[in-house]
Formats: C-alpha cells, sequence, structure tokens
C-alpha cells in the first residue's frame, strides 16, 4: 500500500527535491521540531522519549548486575535492542527484528559504545565477577522517517538521566551514571548530488540512500553508516561529515546539555 | 528485588485507606488521550495510577498470512507485548507465555462487540504496548483498546470496559495497586460490556462465592465510572468538528476513519480527558440523534403498517439491489417540517417501490415457490386498499396513490420526531430499547437487521448531528 503511494508521490518529491524544495517547507539543513522528555517511565533507570516531527521513540535504560565478558573483565556491558514495533507503521510486522531494525540498534549501539559515551570502568561492581549491564532498549513508537537520529537522541537523553540502582542491589547509594560524551546521530539523504538532513518516511523512500553519522563533543566521529544502494563520492562524504558535525553541535547544544549540567 | 520484598504491614489501614489513600470502592486516576499515532488508524495512550499503555489500531486491512483470512467475517488480532523497561527486571523483548495469554482473552473480550462480520477477509489488528507496568495493564490495555477501536472507526456494538478487584487483608476492593497485586489475596480481572455482560474473567486466589458475588458488584461501579470517561473523550474528539465533517463523509463515498482523523486533530489529543460539560451536551444531542435516527429507519417501515409481509419483502429486496439504496434510504431526512418530510418520505417510497418491482423481476427469473405465495396476497391487500391501482404497472401510477396514503403515516413519523426515548443513550441497542411500539417490534427479529442496526449508528450522529445544527 505505502509502497504505491510512494511511487505516485515519487516523481513531485524527486522534482521537488532538485529544486531545492522539500515537500513541508524546511530547507535541506533543517531538523523537524524536536520535543524531548526524559524520566518519563519510572520504573526504568533512565528514560526519554523524543518527538520528531511524528516520528515518536522512546528509550528505557535498565541496569542490571551481571559477568563480565573474559576479555574486558572491569568493564561494564552496553546492550542495545531497537525494535520496530507493528504498533508504529502499518508496514511493522509483529515478530523477530528483521535486517533493518538490527541495523539501526547496532548504529544507536555504535555511537554510544564507540564514542566512549558511558564510562564503562566505573560499571565494574567486582573485576572479573559482577559488573552493570545497560540495556539501551528503544521502542519506536510511530515512524514517520528518521527513526535513527531520533533513536540516537533519545538514547544518548535517556543515558544521561540514567541513575544506577546501586540500593536495589545492596551495594552502596544510587548515582548517576558515568558519563564521558554526548555522541550526536546525524542521518542525511542523497538526492541526485545533494544532500538533506532529517528526512521524512517519504523522502526515505525517494532518497533510498542515507548516510548516518554519529560525531561526538569533540567534533570527533564515533560511528557511519550507510544505507541504501546508491554511491556516494568522496566530495560528497566529506560535505555530508561537515553538515552532520554542524547539525550534532546544535542538536547537543539544545537538547543534551541542559540534561549534563542538572546532575 | 529487595525495594519490593518486603510487605507493608498493613495494606489497608484502620481508617479504610489503602496504601494510595483510596477507599476500598475507588479506581486509580485514569487519563486518556486519543489519536496520539499518526501512522495507525486509531490510537490510544492511557494511562491508570502509574500504568501507561499505548495502543494502536490498524485496519480492516488485508489480512496476512492468506491462510489466517476468513471467508465471512474479519479476523482480529490482539498483540498485548511488554516494553523491556516496563518493569521492575528488565522483560525479555518479544512474547512470553504471559503475554500470549493476556492477548487471547483480551481478544476474546472484544470478538463480541466488534462487528467483524463486515469485513470478511480482512484483519484488525490491535496492537498493545505496555510502556510502564504496576499492577492491571490487561484491564488498562482493554480499556485503551475500546477508545483506539473507536478512534479507528471500527463498527462495535459498544465500548468495552475493564476493571479489576482483589482481596487485601480480607477486604474485597477495586482495582488492586502494586502492593495489593502483590501481598493481596486475590486478583479478579473483568471486562464488560455496556450492558454489563462480562467478557472477560479471570482469577487467581482465593474467594468465597460471597465475596465473589461482593466484588463483581464493585466492578460494575467501577466499569460505570470508567466508561464515562471514555465515552467523555471520544465525544471530545468526534463531536466537535461536526461541521466540517460531514462535507467531507458525503463527498467521500468510503468514507472509513481517515475522514475522522483528517478533522480531529492532536490538539484535542493532549488535552486531559474529562469534560463534564462536554459530556451534558454530547448526551443531549447524542439522545436526539439517537431518536431521530430510529424514526428515520422506522419511517420507511411504517408507512405501509398494514403491509407487514410486503415490508419484508421490500427488506429482501433492499438486501438484493446493494448497499447504495440502503444509503439513500438511510438519507432520508425527517425534517420538522412536515412538508419537507412528506416530500423526502415520497422519494422512499418511490424506491420502496422500485425496489420491489425489482426483486419481482429477479423473482419471476428464479422463483421460490413459498415466497411467491406470500406475495399474491399482498399484491391483492394493495389493490383492494388503493382502489383503481394496477400493482403491475408503471411506478407512477403507484406515486400517486402513495401520495394519498401518506398524509395519515407522516402524522405517525412525526409524533414519534419528537417524542425523546429516554433509554436509548446509555444503549447500543438502539432497537432493541425501544419497546412500546409496535412497529419497531416487528423490526427486531432478523438477524441481518440486528447487524445493520449498529453500523447505521455508527454513520449516522454525524449525519443527523449536523442536520440538527443547519436548522
Amino acid at each position: 500500500m505505502s509502497e504505491i503511494i510512494a511511487t505516485l508521490k515519487k516523481d513531485y518529491i524527486y522534482n521537488l527535491m532538485i529544486k531545492g524544495k522539500r515537500q513541508d517547507g524546511r530547507g535541506f539543513k533543517e531538523f523537524r521540531d524536536i520535543k524531548l522528555e526524559t524520566n518519563i517511565i519510572s520504573k526504568a533507570e533512565g528514560s526519554a522519549k523524543v518527538t520528531l516531527g511524528n516520528t515518536q521513540v522512546l528509550v528505557g535504560v535498565k541496569l542490571q548486575p551481571g559477568t563480565p565478558f573474559p576479555d574486558s573483565q572491569d568493564e561494564g556491558v552496553i546492550i542495545t535492542n531497537l525494535e520496530l514495533n507493528a504498533i508504529a507503521s502499518p508496514d511493522f510486522e509483529p515478530g523477530q527484528p528483521k535486517e533493518d531494525a538490527i541495523e539501526m540498534a547496532r548504529v544507536v549501539d555504535r555511537g554510544i559504545r564507540e564514542s566512549g559515551a558511558i564510562d564503562i570502568k566505573k560499571l565494574c561492581i567486582a573485576v572479573g565477577e559482577s559488573v552493570w549491564i545497560v540495556h539501551i532498549d528503544v521502542h519506536i513508537l510511530n515512524d514517520e522517517g528518521n527513526l535513527i537520529d531520533a533513536s540516537c537522541l533519545a538514547a544518548i537523553a535517556a543515558l544521561m538521566t540514567t541513575v544506577v540502582p546501586n540500593e536495589q542491589y545492596g551495594i552502596g547509594k544510587n548515582v548517576p551514571l558515568a558519563m564521558k560524551g554526548m555522541p550526536v546521530g546525524v542521518t542525511l539523504a542523497k538526492i541526485g548530488s545533494k544532500l538533506m538532513v532529517d528526512p521524512l518516511l517519504d523522502e526515505e523512500a525517494v532518497c533510498e540512500t542515507k548516510l548516518t553519522i554519529v560525531s561526538s563533543s569533540d567534533g570527533s566521529i564515533a560511528g557511519m553508516q550507510k544505507m541504501g544502494p546508491v554511491p556516494f563520492t568522496e566530495a560528497e562524504v566529506m560535505e555530508a561529515i561537515d553538515m552532520a558535525c554542524e547539525k550534532a553541535a546544535e542538536l547537543r547544544g539544545l537538547y543534551l546539555e541542559g540534561l549534563a549540567n542538572k546532575e | 528485588m529487595s525495594s519490593m520484598s518486603d510487605k507493608p504491614e498493613k495494606l489497608i489501614t484502620d481508617d479504610g485507606l489503602r496504601l494510595d489513600g483510596r477507599r476500598a470502592d475507588e479506581i486509580r486516576p485514569m487519563k486518556i488521550e486519543i489519536g496520539v499515532l499518526s501512522r495507525a488508524d486509531g490510537s490510544c495512550y492511557l494511562e491508570w495510577g502509574r500504568n501507561k499503555i499505548l495502543v494502536g489500531v490498524f485496519g480492516p486491512r488485508e489480512a496476512h498470512p492468506r491462510r489466517m483470512q476468513r471467508a465471512d467475517s474479519a479476523v482480529i488480532r490482539y498483540k498485548y507485548n511488554m516494553a523491556s523497561f516496563s518493569v521492575e527486571d528488565r522483560a525479555r523483548p518479544g512474547p512470553s507465555r504471559r503475554s500470549i495469554e493476556i492477548s487471547k482473552v483480551s481478544r476474546e473480550a472484544f470478538e463480541p462487540v466488534i462487528m467483524a462480520e463486515l469485513f470478511p477477509k480482512t484483519a484488525i489488528d490491535i496492537y498493545v504496548e505496555v510502556l510502564q507496568a504496576d499492577a492491571g495493564t490487561r484491564t488498562a490495555a482493554i480499556n485503551a483498546s475500546s477508545i483506539a477501536l473507536a478512534d479507528a472507526g471500527i463498527p462495535m456494538k459498544g465500548l468495552i470496559t475493564s476493571c479489576a478487584f482483589g482481596k487485601v487483608d480480607g477486604q474485597i476492593v477495586l482495582d488492586l495497586n502494586k502492593e495489593e497485586d502483590n501481598y493481596g489475596e486475590a486478583d479478579f480481572p473483568v471486562a464488560m460490556t455496556q450492558d454489563g455482560e462480562i467478557t472477560l474473567m479471570q482469577m487467581d486466589g482465593h474467594l468465597t462465592p460471597d465475596e465473589i458475588k461482593k466484588g463483581l458488584e464493585l466492578v460494575k461501579k467501577g466499569c460505570k465510572e470508567i466508561l464515562e470517561i471514555q465515552q467523555a473523550v471520544l465525544r471530545k474528539k468526534f463531536e466537535t468538528p461536526v461541521e466540517e465533517t460531514v462535507e467531507e463523509v458525503t463527498d467521500t463515498e468510503d468514507t472509513g476513519n481517515k475522514v475522522v482523523e483528517a478533522e480531529a486533530p492532536l490538539e484535542y489529543a493532549s488535552e486531559a480527558a474529562v469534560v463534564e460539560e462536554a459530556l451534558e451536551e454530547a448526551e443531549e444531542i447524542e439522545e436526539e440523534q439517537l431518536c431521530e435516527e430510529t424514526v428515520e429507519t422506522d419511517a420507511v417501515a411504517e408507512e405501509i403498517p398494514e403491509f407487514e409481509e410486503l415490508e419484508d419483502i421490500i427488506k429482501e429486496a433492499e438486501a438484493l439491489v446493494e448497499e447504495d439504496t440502503v444509503e439513500d434510504v438511510v438519507e432520508v431526512e425527517i425534517e420538522e417540517e412536515a412538508l419537507e418530510e412528506e416530500a423526502l418520505e415520497e422519494e422512499a417510497l418511490e424506491e420502496a417501490l422500485e425496489e420491489e418491482a425489482e426483486f419481482e423481476a429477479s423473482f419471476e427469473a428464479a422463483p421460490e415457490p413459498e415466497d411467491f405465495e406470500e406475495l399474491e396476497p399482498i399484491e391483492e391487500e394493495v389493490s383492494s386498499e388503493v382502489e383503481e391501482v394496477e400493482f403491475d404497472s408503471e411506478e407512477l401510477t403507484y406515486e400517486e396513490t402513495q401520495l394519498e396514503e401518506e398524509t395519515g403515516i407522516e402524522e405517525v413519523a412525526s409524533e414519534e420526531t419528537f417524542e425523546p426515548e429516554p433509554e436509548i443513550e446509555s444503549e447500543t441497542k438502539t432497537r432493541t430499547e425501544v419497546p412500546a411500539e409496535e412497529a419497531v417490534k416487528a423490526e427486531v427479529e432478523p438477524e441481518e437487521k440486528k447487524c445493520e442496526g449498529p453500523w447505521k449508528v455508527v454513520k449516522d450522529p454525524s449525519e443527523s448531528g449536523s442536520r440538527g445544527e443547519n436548522e
């Protein structure tokens, strides 16, 4: 159903984009309105909901003690799980996560892991025996495009408001989760040779190819993923990185730095 | 969890208050938002105490895989899913034995009211996401699903409302909270229709028959309160933009749910649920509407009260002649002014007669002996009552004679129009709830009719509502 609609709309959207315009009147470097709510699930150790236009993503963070991996006995474990819930779109079906969901989960995970956003050394309870396992569960509630950016933002916001539940397990006082960075993912959709941020669902369908770039507070890149078949040139990649870093800094300033100061 | 393992000494204080300050017969505060998801056909976000539930409804849509399809009705699929972070100890994502069971009994709670027979070969999907769980998620999910189904425009015979009772410190209490659920002696979730018929019932714990009786009384009270909240939310969304709705409804042949969605923007959704004034007004309006409606449909039936049999035949003919004619009949408007009414009823009559003629034609093609015999005497009756009319002649001659008859009939109809029927509002079974009138009685019997009735109820309010306003 939605494929047919996308095909019909395709020319219209494509022609608009070639002219440098977008369906909803935004510029190519403009995000939709973002609303960030934190601590909305009291049962979770940390939680955040991001509403990006009509896209809605809820992230809950749960911490549980567990055994460390043999090769990193003094480090906590990060497990990211993302589900495209059937509630979020008529195109999603219940059941095991499909490749899209797994790819997205891994992109979100990579950004957080590789940027060193979580100080995993501080998640060690007893070396070689017990460490905190951080479950980052991304719940997609409504898919209107650009799920990855919304998920990245919600995930980092949820982590920044996470409290380590030491009291619950009788190992001292509750403390905020130790954070070292604020990675922000920005996805660019490529149309012709132009790049745009925050693609809508229809734009994603028309563009076919996206590039997600996760950058850290210091401007370094923590993770990248190209999704889709259309090739990028080297110049386009560099342009994309500039654009992504610029937008990421903007989002970080608007939404995340406030959370960091609160702690 | 250590935080949960210490049982409070008392779950109910000496002055009869529970841990969260409620009395035994009080439910937790409930907040409902409607239409919160743009991709779903209908959706609802519900908070009940600390429960947070999100429901999306999709469909009726093509059922996949195809072997699930049913030739005679829609399949209803209900998926209850807990977010992994919704509970104290992280839940493993995906279905558990518990969630599969809850999905099954919840689906069965809705099957009696969803008019699935109207959408053969399709699926109606109800997806429940429990974002935060705090005792009573299945009842909360059912209450939310009811609203989401209504939001999606799925024809239902009524709302389903759900609430649990339980036994705590030896006392029967309504709507258990987390502590009471963990340390209480019994938990008894119930879902019921607006008429109080129980469509879901589960229980675990220890209760005597007397306690169950007491509990069911309590639950009925709780469900009534919840029903009022649900109705208020639906009214708030669907009553305000009536004027625009009508335009679109009449324009788009295939109304479905999208039309309503279009002019019920999210602003409404974000507001709090209970709106008392709106409720009162809406009750009045709806009462009127329902009365009008009943009369509308009855009007056709009553026009020829002497020929009850003939009327049956017409109905059968209607079924043969496809939907559009039925719609036309429904569209017949009963205006306050007798003149307009007369003109319109005339149309309906014409149609009825046309249909009859058609029916006859089809009849001749494939005669069924019994019905045919039935038809004969009626023809005779008609011709004896209405002189100088040949039954088989053209419509035009007929029309004239019908006009003569009309003057008498119209009085009956208009009388009814303005006589409010107090019972109707609270019940969905409009038809069966209007006793006294003989004509109505006659209409109750056929099985087909039963399905048709509430379908009109679903469709009509917007039409007749605007009619009231335009006047």
